[in-house]
């Protein structure tokens, strides 16, 4: 079959296509990172989660929200219901008290992370124009993904000789223009780990963007073993009606 | 196509144990198609019962201390109103003798508190007939005869335990799942 | 008797309804019995999954219109929403939006194969036009669901498609603002787009109810685009046909899950995972791959109306394909020079395909006027001179005597007419 031959060939081509275009996108490429989430069988690695949840909260969470993620997410990263308790109930978020004034309670584990700042607008005062984006979907919000992510955060350098950097820009390797409004986050020791891991850059910025991955996608985990079994399931029925398709042929061939 | 019909033979080589196995693959297909769409429909099912971020929501703590003796509030659990009120000594009185009567939905005013803490009554305020919010939260708003709650859709009345006591109602006001938090709070759910 | 239907099922009940109401009569004539080209390739698999694409797709979206909130400060939340809380929401957002991509996959290479083989020829004329009508609902539908996420490719993708009809003279603005109900994409916009996108597909169910009546009046062609001459020539539909596309149902959906559960965001574009921002343009806006084709022959004009009606006339050409093309023989089987000028066509679309996801400049502009130009030089020019001067190749005397010689569409017949298999009624 001419035809179908062809037209395998041409879904290939089709299918490779929004690759191409995402390349073309930008000349910035992202040096490829061994995720431990990557891949078909792939999973979060709890230990660096939960590390980069620390690295969140001591670092990040100054500035940036994770407004669509619950407390009672980090279940998700192996975190205990009391832990998780304990963890929401240090932060204060708003309420409204008995006489319907803005107030204020310790957060419940069914809280969503509380926002550093109360709406954009504030964020933009703050933070002198710019918009410190919200990470709930981050990773699934850059082309370039876990990677794009963990090479900016370690790309921080001095920039060349012949730049002439904006006021109040930075530079940075891996970030669109080279010139980023955000001050290098991360410094060798910026948090102390608990489990003894030592704190570098490069250690930070893998743990954050591994926490981040599950906050974009805590149901991957999901997802892919019940895709394994879904396509097990299909390869069997597509045996099964095959043999009763030829069983049933045999009649006219 | 109607002589097709028609002629139900099978293809004249079909031998028996050809057609052993084309029924037994048709068989596997067809079950294996049942279970297919089985586990297609499932999930859309599923995605009508609560979302986790309902089931997350399933406990309301509740301050008691600002409700004197003789008045009552309600508080929203699951979306749902529930009565908490802080009976009188004559009050519990007149349930605990009911105890003895006859009564649509039998149950002691005891197993409808918390041992300790007679004086607090925690019901789900929802008619057990069709689900309106009965009458008598509020000291101001008539309570019925049993001087409970009166629902005022099709009359049912309930005494001060919480107990149906007249009218299509079935059941008992319910009792939601509560602890006490020290004596002043409750956690409900 | 009278005004009963003369039913021939024995099972009581429904004997009892099939004379009141002759529904399975009708499933036996049109999906049981139905003679059917004996020689179908895999290719004629794509009408059905086409069919059980676009229920998966109202499936899928009636689940998530409950959950879904059509409002401009909640429809990305609602989403997010779904994605984390609602039970198996992320399955049913991932498979509604990868299936709308399949559909497209689908619906292209099916019309691919009625393009290969001259499906739409007398006397399917009509057929063919109901397929584009479809082609063009499914377009529509697509689009206002994209816009639903509410995130930035969503927001702009609406603004720039929605712009498009301001490049009509003198009324093009006021359609513009009528279109949004307001003075940009808003809440409005975004409600009446969820509005129609729920109504539409249901008109596409009454488009492919015609469409597929149509298909059993004239029947279906075949890869040798012959006439049927008898039941020699035929099968009933089922088992042969129902159990034919069991199989490419379920390669299908092996192909569907893949996308849904390993890759479910790889075709679609990572800017809309970023909430909608009417103040600032995403820098590199495309629309899903599906439309890319179209899109790069609306850059490939320089001027706006022009780059509009070059654009619609794309799909309004496909409707006259039936009188463009003049060529008494169906399938391209037979046609020498067709067959490589079919193959040209495509590689100009996945040319196009290519351009429309790149930057508007340097070669790809010139790639995409070269692939624009061969597509409507393909229709409008060499459809219609190539049917006087191409020289066929000898067509096969029928269906039956062509399987039996080459065994190209299912091996040799057993023996003629009384071989032909019946089916249990």
């Amino acid at each position: 079959m001419g035809f179908l031959r062809i037209a395998a060939a041409a879904a290939l081509l089709a299918l490779a296509t929004p690759v191409a275009a995402t390349a073309a996108e930008g000349e910035l490429t992202f040096p490829p990172q061994n995720w431990s989430f990557s891949g078909p069988f792939g999973t979060f690695d709890r230990a660096a989660a939960q590390r980069g949840f620390q690295v969140y909260s001591e670092v990040c969470a100054a500035c940036h929200s994770v407004k669509h993620a619950y407390y009672r997410d980090l279940g998700g990263i192996g975190l205990t219901h009391k832990e998780i308790e304990a963890i929401a109930a240090a932060v204060m978020v708003p309420s409204i008290d008995d006489d319907g004034q803005p107030a204020e309670r310790p957060a419940r584990p069914s809280d969503h992370f509380r926002a550093p700042y109360p709406n954009e607008t504030a964020a933009r005062a703050t933070f002198n124009g710019a918009y410190p984006p919200d990470l709930s979907v981050i990773i699934k919000a850059r082309a370039g993904g876990a990677d794009q992510l963990y090479n900016l955060l370690a790309g921080y350098a001095e920039p060349p000789a012949d730049m002439k950097l904006g006021d109040g820009m930075y530079y940075n390797k891996y970030f669109a223009g080279h010139q980023i409004a955000m001050p290098a986050p991360l410094s060798d020791g910026r948090v102390t780990y608990a489990d003894g891991t030592r704190a570098s850059v490069e250690q930070m910025a893998r743990d954050v963007t591994t926490f981040l991955a599950y906050i974009a996608e805590p149901e991957m985990e999901v997802r892919k073993r019940l895709g394994v079994k879904v396509v097990l399931f299909l390869i069997f029925m597509t045996g099964v009606t095959y043999a009763a398709k030829r069983k049933v042929w045999a009649d006219v061939h | 196509m109607a002589e097709s019909a028609a002629a139900p033979h099978p293809a004249p080589h079909s031998g028996g144990a050809e057609v052993t196995k084309r029924d037994f693959l048709k068989l596997v297909a067809g079950a294996g198609a049942a279970v297919g769409v089985g586990a297609i429909v499932w999930p859309m099912i599923d995605s009508m019962n609560p979302a986790a971020d309902v089931l997350a929501l399933s406990s309301t703590t509740v301050d008691l201390s600002p409700i004197v003796a003789g008045q009552a509030i309600t508080v929203v659990w699951r979306g749902k109103p529930v009565f908490v009120r802080h009976r009188t000594p004559t009050e519990i009185e007149e349930a605990r003798a009911a105890d003895k009567l006859r009564l649509p939905d039998p149950a002691t005013d005891a197993s409808r508190v918390k041992p300790g803490h007679d004086q607090w009554l925690i019901v789900v305020g929802i008619c057990t007939h069709l689900g309106c919010v009965p009458l008598g939260n509020r000291s101001t708003e008539v309570r019925g005869e049993y001087g409970g709650w009166f629902c005022p859709c099709h009359g049912s009345e309930y005494d001060t335990s919480g107990r149906v006591r007249r009218g299509p109602a079935p059941a008992n006001l319910p009792v939601p799942p509560y602890a006490f938090e020290g004596d002043t709070k409750i956690k409900i759910g | 008797m009278a005004g009963l239907h003369k039913s021939e099922f024995e099972n009581p009940v429904i004997r009892w309804v099939d004379s009141r109401l002759p529904i399975f009569t009708m499933m036996q004539k049109e999906y049981g019995v139905f003679p059917t080209p004996r020689n179908f390739n895999y290719l004629w698999n794509f009408g059905a999954l086409a069919m059980v694409n676009l229920v998966i797709m109202i499936a899928t979206g009636i689940f998530l219109a409950m959950n879904y909130t059509p409002h401009a400060t909640m429809a990305f939340d609602s989403v997010e929403r779904i994605m984390r809380d609602v039970n198996f929401g992320w399955l049913l957002r991932y498979v509604h939006a990868n299936g709308g991509s399949m559909f497209f996959i689908v619906v292209y290479i099916h019309l691919a194969r009625g393009l290969y083989y001259g499906s739409y020829k007398m006397p399917r004329e009509l057929l063919w036009i109901l397929g584009v009508v479809i082609l063009l609902l499914m377009m529509a539908t697509a689009f206002m669901g994209y816009v639903l996420p509410w995130g930035q490719m969503s927001y702009w993708g609406a603004t720039v498609i929605t712009n498009l009809f301001s490049a009509f003279p003198l009324v093009g603005d006021y359609i513009v603002t009528w279109l949004w109900g307001g003075f940009s994409v808003d809440n409005a916009t975004l409600n009446r787009f969820f509005s129609l996108h729920y109504l539409l597909p249901f008109v596409l169910v009454g488009v492919v109810f015609l469409h597929i009546a149509a298909l059993h009046i004239t029947g279906s062609n075949n890869p040798l685009g012959i006439e049927v001459k008898g039941p020699q020539d035929t099968l009933p539909f089922h088992p042969y046909y129902t159990i034919k596309d069991s199989v490419g149902i379920c390669v299908y959906l092996i192909v569907f899950a893949l996308l849904v559960f390993f890759a479910p965001n790889y075709l679609g574009h990572a800017d809309n995972y970023i909430p909608a921002n009417p103040l600032v343009t995403p820098a590199h806006i495309v629309p899903e791959w599906y439309f890319l084709p179209f899109y790069a022959i609306l850059r490939s004009v320089p001027d706006k109306l022009g780059g509009v009606l070059l654009m619609f006339g794309s799909i309004g050409v496909l409707a006259l394909v039936p009188w463009l093309d003049t060529s008494p023989v169906r399938s391209a089987r037979y046609r020498p020079v067709y067959r490589i000028l079919f193959w040209v066509l495509v590689l100009a679309c996945a040319v196009l395909l290519v351009c429309g996801g790149k930057p508007p400049e340097g070669i790809w502009v010139v790639l995409s006027r070269v692939a624009t130009a061969y597509y409507f030089l393909h229709f409008l020019v060499i459809l219609p001179v190539l049917g006087k001067f191409e020289r066929p190749l000898p067509l096969p005397e029928s269906i039956s005597r062509a399987v039996l010689a080459d065994g190209g569409g299912g091996g040799p017949l057993p023996g003629g007419a009384a071989a032909k298999p019946m089916e249990k009624a």
